[in-house]
């Protein structure tokens, strides 16, 4: 068994969310109970819609959001405190990709530049060779060298993004958390930059969580797959068998609304009703109030993530593990 | 009278001089829904803007926009104002940013009857509530007063959809509607547009990038590329047998959510700047099929035997497809 390269255990993000000036203050469990942990040179996916936690449980994981309770593990230690020279240190090693990749560049600053400043700040390298390491992170994303002096709006959505990647991996991290990545991309460009975070990610063997409302993305690039609902992971497995057969009746939804090309909408499982507010979440499983399956214990016990197969895991009542037939 | 609804002939657009728009030749029938795909800045928003009369004054605009033989293109702004919302509404991506976060979505609503169909008071009240209950905003009645920012996004879509009906039109365009939405709200969208056109027998313009939402909604579908059409047809012709190497490209680049996982395909390249636009097909760069001719001329809109357009001299022939003409046979 390969040692995981980061953990989570029991992580908790709560909020404070305040309705008006004088409001009364209510918490919000943006991520509640998570365990997760990713192995050297996997790629983790994490899909669920917007407001499942997906993006505060990826500043969890590098430690720029705090947790109210449990810990994170990296290669073994445990996370240094925000802004700590320690987890400023540790940086170098973990790296992330926002979704925007207009707002993550500085616009006053050369492509050239932003890709070289992790070097510059971490110290890391000569000078001669951080110039040498640009060229090359520039050649590997697929950016031309006369565009190296370019500002960002100079480039297209697909070149910043490319850009925003290269300077991610700058440092050679060892993970990378990639927070929808490719969202705002046409899907011909969208093409283009997940099979290069593919090629980058085999030629460097980084591990990566890869944040994404797509399943169609998240199937294509992820080796496993966990499903969140507010804050809580439902259902975990590979993305070969979570697609093809998933369990958790959220999975089944969600499944189940991606539009395939050429197929009518007939038949399909549309989900009733919006995600429910994380500030008054629903007693018992948080998603019986839209799911099609509910019965009285959802209503009343929140569900466990349990063991329902070979490496697939579901927090539902209504999954037996034991005499259901593990998915082909 | 011609059957068509909405008609444009060789519309044209160029901001600041630069052409985007090359003569987009299109007909949309009355209940028939439509889609327009294409990757972003290639028109499909710029076609129904400049029909509408809703582009900057910068843009200059030329060719024709009939709805059922009356000309809007240069029409006197009073002509085209009964038309937008009442004969044609349309629909944007951002609903949020499209409602007026100040005024009660009950009072939106509400003005666009009164403005449309002259309703007043409760007569308009009772309308709007009948509106928000078909387009599926639960608890209408009491949520009536509320400002859009205590709508979820798919909602506040909801309530752009439910204005947007107020004026009952004949054509409802939808400019990329579910691309800000999450999947399970996407379906319960797309699902309406279908629930509600065939309830009310209104034509649908459905503009996205998204293949996928396109085909569970129209029933044809036009594909541009760098202001021109470059291949129209049935929702069957074009997913079982794209011809256009672009439209192709749009399928390949799909990844699947079934059978194995296998290296995407993308189209290389980016859409070109319609400042440096050639005199050759305007894929030409980006296509694997491209040969000589490509380069140079540009291949006109043509309709081809199955009645499908396409404007390609190397079209994609799947296997039983009967070559279209002879000479294209060649290099493929």
């Amino acid at each position: 068994m390969v040692a995981a390269l980061i953990k989570a255990e029991g992580l908790t993000r709560i909020y404070e969310m305040r309705r008006g000036l004088f409001g009364k203050v209510t918490p919000v469990r943006a991520v509640d109970d998570l365990s997760l942990k990713v192995l050297p040179g996997e790629t983790l996916g994490v899909v669920g819609e917007s407001g499942s936690g997906k993006s505060t449980l990826g500043r969890m994981l590098l430690g720029i959001d705090p947790a109210e309770s449990g810990t994170v593990t990296f290669e073994d230690k445990p996370m240094p405190a925000f802004g700590t020279a320690e987890w400023r240190a540790l940086r170098v090693r973990m790296q992330l990709v926002y979704q925007d990749p207009l707002a993550a560049l500085d616009r006053r600053l050369t492509i050239a530049t932003q890709i070289r400043e992790p070097l510059d700040i971490h110290n890391l390298l000569t000078k001669d060779e951080r110039d040498a390491r640009v060229q090359a992170l520039m050649a590997a994303v697929g950016l031309r060298p006369d565009q190296a002096d370019r500002y960002p709006h100079e480039l297209s959505g697909g070149q910043r993004q490319r850009a925003v990647i290269a300077r991610a991996l700058a440092s050679r991290p060892r993970l990378i958390v990639c927070d929808e990545p490719v969202s705002a991309l046409d899907v011909s460009i969208q093409a283009q930059v997940v099979n290069m975070l593919r090629d980058l990610q085999d030629e460097f063997q980084i591990a990566m969580v890869f944040i994404s409302h797509d399943l169609k993305v998240v199937r294509n690039i992820a080796d496993r797959v966990v499903v969140m609902y507010l804050g809580r992971i439902v259902e975990e497995a590979s993305s070969d068998v979570i697609f093809a057969s998933p369990r958790h009746p959220y999975t089944q939804a969600l499944v189940s609304s991606v539009p395939v090309p050429g197929q009518p909408l007939k038949g399909r499982m549309i989900l009733q009703g919006e995600p429910p507010n994380p500030a008054s979440r629903p007693s018992g499983c948080a998603f019986h109030p839209r799911c099609p399956l509910a019965t009285d214990i959802c209503r009343t016990t929140v569900p466990m993530l349990r063991t329902v197969g070979l490496q697939r895991a579901a927090a539902c009542h209504l999954v037996e593990g034991a005499n259901a037939p593990i998915a082909a | 009278m011609s059957q068509e609804l909405v008609e444009l002939r060789d519309l044209k657009v160029a901001f600041d001089g630069i052409q985007v728009l090359h003569g987009i030749d299109l007909t949309v029938g009355r209940g028939e829904a439509l889609g327009l795909v294409g990757e972003s800045g290639c028109g499909k928003s710029v076609t129904w803007l400049a029909a509408l009369g809703l582009l900057p004054g910068k843009a200059t605009i030329s060719g024709s926009v009939c709805i059922e033989g009356h000309e809007l293109c240069g029409a006197p702004r009073q002509a085209l104002e009964t038309v937008r919302g009442g004969r044609i509404a349309m629909i944007f991506q951002d609903p949020s940013s499209s409602l007026n976060p100040v005024i009660g979505i009950g009072q939106q609503i509400t003005e666009a009857l009164t403005l449309h169909r002259d309703l007043r008071g409760e007569t308009a009240r009772a309308e709007a509530l009948r509106l928000l209950d078909m387009v599926g905003i639960p608890d209408a009645p009491r949520r009536f007063n509320l400002f859009p920012h205590e709508f979820s996004g798919g909602q506040c879509q909801r309530l752009m959809i439910a204005m947007a009906l107020a004026g009952e039109p004949d054509l409802l365009i939808a400019d990329e509607p579910t691309t800000a939405l999450d999947a399970t709200i996407q379906a319960q969208i797309l699902d309406l547009l279908i629930q509600l056109r065939a309830e009310t027998g209104m034509a649908t313009v459905f503009i996205s990038h998204d293949l996928g939402a396109v085909s569970q909604v129209c029933e044809r579908v036009c594909v541009m590329y760098a202001g021109r059409i470059v291949e129209q047809g049935s929702i069957t012709q074009l997913f079982s047998n794209p011809q256009h190497p672009y439209t192709r490209g749009l399928f390949d680049a799909i990844p699947r959510l079934d059978g194995p996982r296998t290296r995407l395909v993308p189209i290389p390249g980016t859409v070109p700047n319609p400042k440096h636009l050639t005199a050759g097909c305007a894929f030409a760069p980006r296509c694997a099929h491209a040969a000589a001719p490509c380069d140079f001329h540009r291949p006109q809109l043509d309709m081809l035997e199955d009645g499908r357009r396409l404007a390609c001299f190397n079209p994609v022939l799947s296997a039983g497809t009967a070559p279209v003409r002879q000479k294209l046979v060649e290099g493929v």
